[in-house]
C-alpha cells in the first residue's frame, strides 16, 4: 500500500524530537481525526532554516510526510521553505495512497504554522504566508 | 509469523481441507442433478446441513446455505422486513452491529422503514431497558449480534429472544463471530434467524448459512433456482458446504476444550498488557466476551502505525483506527461504548485461535511494549501529557 520511501521514512523517521528554544513551532491537525503534527524550526539570522524537528501522532503516512517535510525544509530559506508544498512532499515520497493525501497537506500546514509562529515572534511579514488553518479537515474539504 | 487476526479469518484446518478435496475433481457433479453420479455430492451436502444444524440445536431443513455472513445478514434483515411490512415497518437493531446489518438497515430506511438503533453500555452490552422501550406495535424485527466482531462482547441473547418472542417480533442474530466459538441454541435463546460464516471457525471462505426457523415466512434473496427449498438460488458450492459442515462438526467436538484454552491465554494476554503497558485499557466486557478476543486502546498513539510496526515483527493484528476503516472516523463500535475519538484511534484487536501459544502471546506483548513506547516518544499528544504531568507535579 505504501511506497518504499514512505516505509523508509516511517521506519527510520528523520528529525524526530523537539527543539529546546525553537525559532518557530507549529501544531496542526486534530486528535479527533487521528493526525497531529508538531514542527519545530530553528532559523538563523539570515532566515535560513538550520534545524527542523517534528513529533507526530498519526498513521504511517502522517509520520513519513512529517519526516520528509523536515528533510525538505532544512537548509532552505524561509521563502524557499514556503515552496515545499504537499505535492513536493508527496513526490519526494514517490506518492501516497489517495486516502492519505490529507497527510501531505498536514505536513505543508505544519511548516506554515511553524513559520507563522516564527514571523509573529519576530514581528516579520513573510510574503505569501497565510495564517494556518487549525482544522486541517476543513481545508481538505475546501480543497475538494 | 504470529497470526492474531482470527476474527478477520482463520486457517482452514487440515481435516476440513481433507473433507473438501473429493468434491473438486472427483465428485464434481451438481448435487441437484438426477443421475446417480450426483448422488454422492447430494449426500455430502445433506450431511453438511445436518452437522451445521446440530451445532445450534436446529433442524437440517432450517439451514439455508449462502455465500457467507454478509449475504445471510442482508437476506435476513431485508427479507424479514419486507415479508412483514403489512404488520409494520419498524426494526430494532444496535449501534454496534456489523456493517452488513447496519448498512442493510440504512438501505431499508431509504425505502420507508424506520429503524431504532439501541445504544450499548461502556462494556458494549446492549441496553435491554432501551431495547424494550423501543418496541412498538409496528415493530417486526429485532436484529442484535450474538458477539461483537471488534470488542468481543457477548450479548444477552436469551433476554433479547424472550423479549422478541413475548411481543411476537422476529429475532435475528448475526452470529458470524460466535457460531463455532461459543454454545448457541436457537430454541433456548428464542432465535428465529441466525447468520454465520464458515471461514471464521477454520472452514473455507465464501460459504455460510442462514438459519430460518420453521414457519417463518420470508422471500428469497437470490432468485432463479430451486436450490435450498427454493429459497436461495444458485448451484451448491459443494466443497465449500462440505467444508462448513466439517468445520461445524469439528467445533462441536472440541468447543469446550478450545474455550478453556483460549480463555486462559486471552486473560493472560489481557493481564500482561494492562499491567505492563501504561495508559492502556481493555475494550469490551471483561468476562462476557469471546474466548479469543482481546481489544485494547493505547493512549497517545495511532492504530495504523502500531499495526505496521507489529507487521514488521511478524505479528498480524487489526485496529479500529480511522486509517484502517478508510474514513476519518474511528470504529463506530469504540465510539458507541463512549470512547473519545482520540483514544478510539489508538485501538488494537488481537484475536487468538486454538493454535495460539503462550510463547506467541509473550512475544506479542514484548513487541507491543516496545512499539507503544517508540510511538509515544514521537507523539505530540504524549509530549503535552508529560509536560502537563510535570507542571502538575511542580505545583504540588
Amino acid at each position: 500500500m505504501y511506497s518504499e520511501k514512505v516505509m523508509d521514512h516511517f521506519n527510520n523517521p528523520r528529525n524526530v524530537g523537539e527543539l529546546e528554544q525553537p525559532s518557530g513551532v507549529g501544531t496542526v491537525g486534530n486528535a479527533k481525526c487521528g493526525d497531529i503534527m508538531r514542527m519545530y524550526l530553528d532559523i538563523d539570522e539570515n532566515g535560513v532554516i538550520q534545524e527542523a524537528k517534528f513529533k507526530t501522532f498519526g498513521c504511517g503516512a502522517a509520520v513519513a510526510t512529517s519526516s520528509m517535510a523536515t528533510e525538505l525544509v532544512k537548509g532552505k530559506t524561509v521563502q524557499q521553505a514556503l515552496e515545499v508544498t504537499n505535492k513536493a512532499v508527496m513526490e519526494a515520497l514517490d506518492g501516497l495512497p489517495p486516502a492519505k493525501v490529507h497527510c501531505s497537506l498536514l505536513a505543508e500546514e505544519a511548516i506554515h504554522a511553524a513559520l507563522w509562529d516564527y514571523a509573529e515572534k519576530n514581528n516579520l511579514t513573510i510574503e505569501g504566508l497565510k495564517k494556518p488553518v487549525e482544522d486541517i479537515e476543513e481545508k481538505v474539504q475546501e480543497d475538494e | 509469523m504470529i497470526y492474531l487476526d482470527n476474527a478477520a479469518t482463520t486457517r482452514v484446518s487440515a481435516e476440513v481441507f481433507e473433507a473438501m478435496k473429493p468434491y473438486f475433481c472427483e465428485q464434481y457433479a451438481n448435487p441437484s442433478s438426477i443421475y446417480s453420479f450426483a448422488g454422492s455430492a447430494a449426500k455430502a451436502v445433506d450431511e453438511a446441513r445436518r452437522r451445521t444444524a446440530a451445532l445450534i440445536g436446529a433442524q437440517p431443513n432450517e439451514i439455508y446455505f449462502t455465500s457467507g455472513g454478509s449475504e445471510s445478514d442482508n437476506w435476513a434483515v431485508k427479507a424479514a422486513a419486507e415479508a412483514l411490512e403489512r404488520k409494520g415497518k419498524h426494526i430494532i437493531t444496535s449501534r454496534i452491529e456489523h456493517h452488513a446489518v447496519l448498512h442493510t438497515c440504512q438501505y431499508l430506511e431509504k425505502h420507508g422503514y424506520e429503524v431504532t438503533y439501541v445504544s450499548v453500555d461502556e462494556n458494549g452490552v446492549v441496553k435491554l431497558d432501551e431495547l424494550e422501550a423501543a418496541i412498538r406495535p409496528d415493530t417486526t424485527l429485532i436484529s442484535i449480534m450474538a458477539a461483537n466482531n471488534e470488542i468481543g462482547t457477548i450479548q444477552p441473547l436469551k433476554e433479547i429472544g424472550a423479549l422478541a418472542s413475548k411481543n411476537g417480533i422476529l429475532f435475528h442474530t448475526d452470529a458470524v463471530q460466535a457460531y463455532g466459538h461459543i454454545p448457541l441454541d436457537v430454541e433456548r435463546l428464542h432465535i428465529d434467524l441466525l447468520s454465520a460464516s464458515s471461514h471464521k471457525f477454520h472452514g473455507p471462505k465464501g460459504v455460510g448459512f442462514l438459519y430460518i426457523r420453521k414457519g417463518v415466512r420470508m422471500g428469497s434473496f437470490l432468485h432463479g433456482g430451486a436450490q435450498e427449498r427454493a429459497r436461495r438460488a444458485g448451484t451448491h458450492n459443494t466443497p465449500g458446504i462440505v467444508g462448513l459442515g466439517a468445520a461445524a462438526a469439528r467445533a462441536a467436538a472440541q468447543m469446550e476444550e478450545t474455550i478453556e484454552k483460549e480463555t486462559k491465554l486471552r486473560d493472560y494476554l489481557i493481564k500482561r498488557v494492562l499491567d505492563e503497558v501504561p495508559y492502556s485499557r481493555l475494550n469490551g466486557h471483561p468476562s462476557k466476551r469471546l474466548p479469543n478476543n482481546a481489544n485494547f486502546c493505547f493512549r497517545f498513539i495511532e492504530g495504523e502505525s502500531l499495526l505496521i510496526l507489529l507487521d514488521q515483527k511478524g505479528i498480524c493484528a487489526s485496529s479500529g483506527s480511522a486509517c484502517t476503516s478508510g474514513s476519518l472516523d474511528p470504529s463506530h463500535v469504540l465510539l458507541a461504548i463512549g470512547l473519545p475519538h482520540e483514544i478510539a484511534h489508538g485501538s488494537l484487536r488481537l484475536t487468538l485461535s486454538e493454535e495460539t501459544t503462550r510463547e506467541d502471546i509473550d512475544v506479542t506483548v514484548e513487541a507491543i511494549k516496545s512499539i507503544v513506547e517508540r510511538l509515544r516518544s514521537m507523539s505530540p499528544l504524549y509530549e503535552d501529557f508529560v509536560k502537563a504531568q510535570r507542571e502538575h507535579g511542580a505545583q504540588e
